[in-house]
């Protein structure tokens, strides 16, 4: 950490006072936090320092960081930017090779116990990890040396929070998230593939602000961020109710803009912020530009079934089992009967014997 | 893999495979049960059995008139609840996307306060019948387990339906992974309790139709 404080800095620089509050309230309503935070988060961030922070990159598209430097508003980013003193970065780090790589270990050196550890991408395990490596060490080595002495980790997009694409079936390289190796750190998920800028520096201003992660869900989730499904905050959520739905996507419901849960659309189970927030600066976000959610924000996103099948169909191998089954039955059936109809014969038989002793 | 992701891949598939090989079992194994002879001399011969035996299928859904006032609060209840199961079933949205997944056909959905409604009545009367077992003595008796567990497995897709429609109590994924799993708890239990007279009501009353006409008893 550097000794000069945020708002010796911000002044140097010849940011106003009014500027900083007006990044500090952005960021306080956006994270739902109540309107009277803004003052404190601008009072703390002006005293606070700025914090190491160290970014790893494993088995990742860069699409994490592309989204974080789209973010929101320009100025957003600059801040944010200035918050922190990002001390290695695969894609925005000027130096690169023997340098960066030590750059990471004075980092973590000068800013023991202190740094924020964030990860983007999974870590493969199998085969000794050798699918993925950076500077002669493997993935799983590299963040295991750098996360011992992190403060806290924020493991951003779905591939380093729940093991993403690289995870899905069949899974060639043993890809596993952060939560997977590391279980001694304070960890916060900030999935999505890629998570929307604005969620990524908001996770991270309350950290700096507040000195401790944000109140998370079960999947530790910052809550203000994805306490909600993106159906439960849709513009199309009344077609829903209303039982309106696309059939296809040129089809009339779709040019009326109706619900595209029939398309496979799987909002009600992904917790995000698109439809809030947005991207591009709020322009759009996926349903709005007239396709489904993929639930990218939540674990094996990629292995429900299919982006087209609807949330109430099944997610089947095949139908060779229920044939099979068909079959089995039939002949459980039949088998049942033979022995049933032995059994009948063979008490229609001492029936007859009994009628004859009988004398009749 | 999350409850929703079993409820919706093996759970649906055991479920099914289960369904399966236990109505087909049973069917299979009555209908190839060994009929006794009847001796007698018919009272209607050749064609008449047979048809009296199709008619009873249709007869049957009526009770005769001696016992209508006695039976009207049931046969009244109980065609509500399975008129509005139908409804529910074969009007949803959302259920015609799981048998269009199925068996690869479809038709037009019912509009969602529709199947609301039919939803919130079938709750009832089912409950009103439950009632009704629990406090007619003679029915109190005549009834066991299988009884019971009909009504609970029959009754808790609607009600984890409604609760995932009105996203009341729990999180969609997880009331959505519960209503479709008492679904498939349904299924497991449909072959081997009560909930087989979907199947065998037709050749039951087809069989007591043939005997008695044959025999020159009304059908």
């Amino acid at each position: 950490m550097t000794e000069e404080t945020l708002g010796e800095m911000m002044s140097r620089r010849g940011m106003s006072r009014r500027t900083f509050l007006k990044f500090c309230t952005a960021v306080a309503s956006s994270m739902a936090l109540p309107p009277s935070m803004a003052p404190v988060m601008a009072e703390s961030l002006a005293n606070a320092r700025r914090r190491s922070v160290i970014w790893l990159s494993f088995q990742e598209c860069t699409g994490c960081t592309e989204s974080l430097t789209r973010s929101y508003s320009p100025t957003l980013e600059k801040l944010i930017f200035d918050f922190i003193s990002l001390d290695y970065h695969h894609t925005l780090s000027a130096a690169s090779g023997h340098a960066v790589e030590k750059a990471r270990e004075e980092a973590m050196e000068a800013n023991q116990g202190e740094y924020l550890l964030i990860v983007d991408g999974s870590i493969p395990v199998k085969d000794g990890g050798v699918y993925s490596t950076i500077a002669g060490m493997t993935n799983r080595q590299m963040l295991e040396e750098t996360a011992r002495h992190a403060k806290a980790i924020v493991a951003v997009g779905t591939c380093a929070a729940f093991g993403g694409i690289p995870k899905a079936k069949p899974n060639p390289t043993g890809a596993v998230s952060v939560e997977d190796i590391i279980t001694d750190k304070p960890i916060v998920h900030v999935p999505g593939c890629p998570p929307i800028g604005e969620v990524i520096t908001g996770t991270v201003s309350h950290y700096l602000t507040f000195n401790t992660l944000p109140e998370l869900d079960d999947k530790r989730r910052p809550l203000a961020f994805f306490g909600d499904t993106i159906h439960d905050r849709c513009y199309r959520r009344p077609f829903y109710d209303q039982g309106k739905f696309a059939e296809s996507f040129d089809d009339e419901g779709a040019r009326k803009g109706w619900c595209l849960y029939k398309l496979g659309c799987k909002a009600p189970i992904a917790h995000n912020a698109c439809a809030t927030v947005k991207w591009n600066q709020g322009t759009s976000f996926p349903i709005q530009s007239g396709h489904g959610c993929f639930a990218c924000s939540e674990p094996d996103f990629w292995d429900q079934g299919g982006f087209y099948k609807p949330l109430s169909a099944g997610v089947w191998g095949s139908a060779e089992g229920i044939a099979a089954a068909a079959a089995a039955g039939v002949a459980v059936g039949a088998g049942a009967a033979a022995v049933s109809r032995a059994r009948q014969k063979k008490l229609a038989e001492g029936e007859s014997e009994d009628t004859f002793k009988g004398g009749v | 893999m999350t409850l929703l992701e079993f409820a919706r891949g093996p759970g649906l598939q055991g479920a099914l495979i289960i369904f399966v090989v236990g109505v087909l079992w049973r069917l299979v194994g009555i209908l190839l049960l060994k009929h006794k002879r009847d001796y007698n001399e018919p009272r209607y011969g050749g064609l008449w059995p047979l048809w009296g035996g199709f008619k009873m299928i249709f007869t049957r859904f009526w009770p005769r008139k001696p016992f209508q006032a006695r039976t009207a609060y049931n046969e009244t209840l109980g065609y509500i609840f399975h008129i509005g199961l139908a409804i529910i079933v074969f009007g949803g949205g959302f259920h015609i996307l799981f048998i269009e997944d199925l068996f690869g056909v479809s038709w037009p959905h019912l509009p969602n306060d529709v199947i609301y409604l039919a939803g919130v009545v079938t709750l009832v009367a089912m409950i009103a019948l439950l009632i009704r077992r629990l406090t007619h003595p003679v029915l109190r008796m005549l009834s066991n387990f299988d009884d019971y567990f009909s009504w609970l497995v029959t009754i808790l897709p609607v009600v984890t339906g409604l609760m995932a429609v009105a996203h009341f109590g729990a999180r969609y994924e997880t009331l959505l992974a519960i209503h479709i799993l008492s679904f498939e708890l349904m299924l497991v239990w449909f072959p081997f309790g009560k909930l087989m007279h979907a199947f065998l009501f037709v050749p039951s009353r087809a069989a007591s139709g043939y005997i008695m006409t044959r025999r020159g008893a009304s059908t």
